[in-house]
């Protein structure tokens, strides 16, 4: 199905670990103690995903999610392997990528006493967006988010983290990425707020160029939303393939319909077992 | 051209950004004028009072007016220092320095809009304090070069310009404490920069430092043009070295900076958590 497109986004034997202090030590006590322990967040993960196709990433907490898309955001430099975002090496053509992606965290991460339209006009500059284009623009944006107008010019502060949430969107909607990372957007809203920026994803992947890296611990939304799911545990990747193909892996489960939940609880569970019974 | 122009609406969003912060923590700016204003005046009746406190006649209206340029002329550059050196720290607080790291723009682009704000902003505050406090005395400025002190200040403010970007790199650094270090380098500015005294009158092993500090270069030109009235021509002794650092201290704070940013990307400093 996916041969003859383009590949989006080529992430290629990354590996990310950091190095986490064990307690309070003074820094000249550091050197040659055991008080500093390298923690492996990424550990030689590979996937490619093609242009207009939304790939999931699922995982338990502290699974490697985030820091994989900080690392394809610029944000974090990879130890080892390579990314490439639309033919742009993430490291060394950082400038380029950037102007291709943006991103949606689970924290809104906005200046809480400016409002919607002052955050996304800073937005809007900072991506060399014209001013009042801009403010067409995002106004149309957050009507379709369902955002009322008087709602675009009061303080964040004073909107739901759900309203917030939708900002978000509007904000790396408004800059046209054509990869779009969205790390865990639902997580923490309300059934309708989830809902709505759930059909505002299948809006963009149904009638825009977008490219979609979608990270979650929704598994409905996983399965409803995604072309091809990965499940990370550990930093590594455990399986990979489309959520049918995914279910088909598991088989029949307590005689109810295998659901991503039971995939991801077999493939993230086995571990937790091992641990158990070496306990 | 179009290049140029993304920048420059790039610069613009820091501008207009931070004065609609400005506007929207109103309160707190008001605190911090009241603050001060309160300081400048307490600083400055030191001079008034000079007289009643040694008993010995001294020209208070002198005194006054070298304690003044003191004070404004270190809030100013503390200003512009702080508005620069604390960009970090305030994107850190609210959370949303990914977002702008993660912007198509040069660091160089982001510096120039907080630089300018910073120029700005600081003369507004400046000017509102120094209206306040002309008030209370009667500042004699009749030989005054006004032209030449005004051409120091914009001078030694690229010098604060380029430490302050130096500085701003401590909290990329540092998530917990590197606010705090920015203040202990000002700190130490204040002290050996002669603000409220000669700088002679430091220890022996503190006049070289004094030297090495912009500060000191600008306060004794300020001081040489409202005091004593010299020409602008003749403040090329104060200017260039000014000029000097200036032109160092800038692209060498945006080199460091990028270092920092590289450290923080390569360590997972960039963000606090998560």
């Amino acid at each position: 199905m996916y041969d003859n497109m383009q590949i989006a986004l080529d992430v290629s034997a990354v590996t990310k670990q950091f190095v986490k202090a064990k307690g309070l030590r003074w820094p000249w006590k550091r050197k040659n103690d055991d008080g500093r322990k390298p923690v492996v967040a990424i550990d030689n993960v590979s996937f490619t995903v093609r242009r207009g196709e939304v790939f999931g990433i699922l995982g338990p907490n502290g699974s490697g999610k985030s820091t994989l898309v900080r690392c394809i955001a610029t944000l974090l430099l990879p130890d080892q392997g390579e990314i490439v975002v639309f033919g742009h090496n993430v490291m060394q053509e950082e400038m380029a990528v950037k102007r291709l992606i943006n991103r949606v965290s689970v924290e809104a991460s906005f200046f809480k006493k400016l409002t919607p339209m002052e955050n996304l006009l800073y937005g809007a500059r900072l991506y060399g967006m014209e001013a009042q284009d801009s403010r067409k623009q995002i106004l149309a944006i957050l009507d379709r988010l369902g955002l009322k107008k008087e709602d675009v010019y009061r303080p964040m502060e004073e909107m739901s983290r759900g309203m917030q949430q939708k900002v978000a969107i509007a904000r790396a909607f408004l800059t046209q990425p054509i990869l779009l990372l969205l790390d865990e957007p639902t997580t923490g809203l309300d059934p309708r707020s989830k809902r709505e920026v759930q059909a505002f994803v299948e809006e963009l992947r149904d009638r825009h160029d977008a490219t979609i890296l979608l990270t979650t611990h929704d598994m409905q939304e996983a399965d409803s939303l995604c072309n091809r799911v990965a499940i990370l545990d550990e930093g590594r990747i455990v399986a990979l393939d489309t959520p049918a193909g995914l279910k088909a892996q598991v088989g029949r489960s307590n005689g109810h319909e295998v659901t991503l939940e039971d995939v991801f609880m077999e493939l993230t569970g086995k571990q937790l077992h091992r641990e158990e019974e070496a306990a | 051209m179009a290049q140029l122009i993304r920048e420059i609406r790039a610069s613009y969003a820091f501008v207009e950004r931070n004065f609609n912060l400005v506007r929207r923590y109103w309160g707190w700016e008001l605190v911090w004028l009241a603050y001060s204003i309160a300081s400048t005046l307490s600083i400055t009746y030191i001079g008034a009072g000079m007289e009643a406190i040694t008993g010995v006649q001294v020209d208070s209206n002198y005194l006054i007016l070298y304690l003044l340029i003191g004070t404004m002329v270190w809030r100013f550059l503390a200003i512009v220092f702080d508005n620069i050196s604390e960009m970090i720290a305030w994107e850190r607080w609210e959370d949303t320095i990914e977002y702008t790291f993660m912007a198509p723009i040069t660091r160089f682009t982001q510096m120039m809009g907080q630089t300018v704000f910073a120029v700005i902003y600081s003369l507004i505050f400046t000017a509102v304090i120094l209206g306040v406090v002309a008030l209370f005395f009667h500042l004699d400025l009749r030989n005054a070069n006004l032209v030449g002190a005004a051409a120091m200040l914009l001078v030694g403010s690229l010098s604060f310009i380029g430490l302050g970007i130096v500085a701003s790199v401590l909290p990329l650094l540092f998530p917990e404490r590197g606010a705090q270090m920015t203040n202990v380098i000002q700190a130490v500015f204040l002290l050996i920069s002669g603000v409220y005294y000669p700088i002679e009158v430091l220890p022996a092993w503190m006049q070289p430092l004094a030297r090495l500090s912009p500060a000191t270069f600008v306060l004794e030109g300020m001081r040489a043009t409202i005091l004593n009235g010299a020409p602008t021509a003749s403040l090329w002794p104060y200017m260039w070295p000014l000029l000097v650092a200036g032109i160092v201290a800038v692209p060498i704070g945006l080199w460091v900076f990028r270092l920092g940013e590289r450290y923080a990307k390569r360590t997972g400093k960039l963000k606090r958590n998560g």
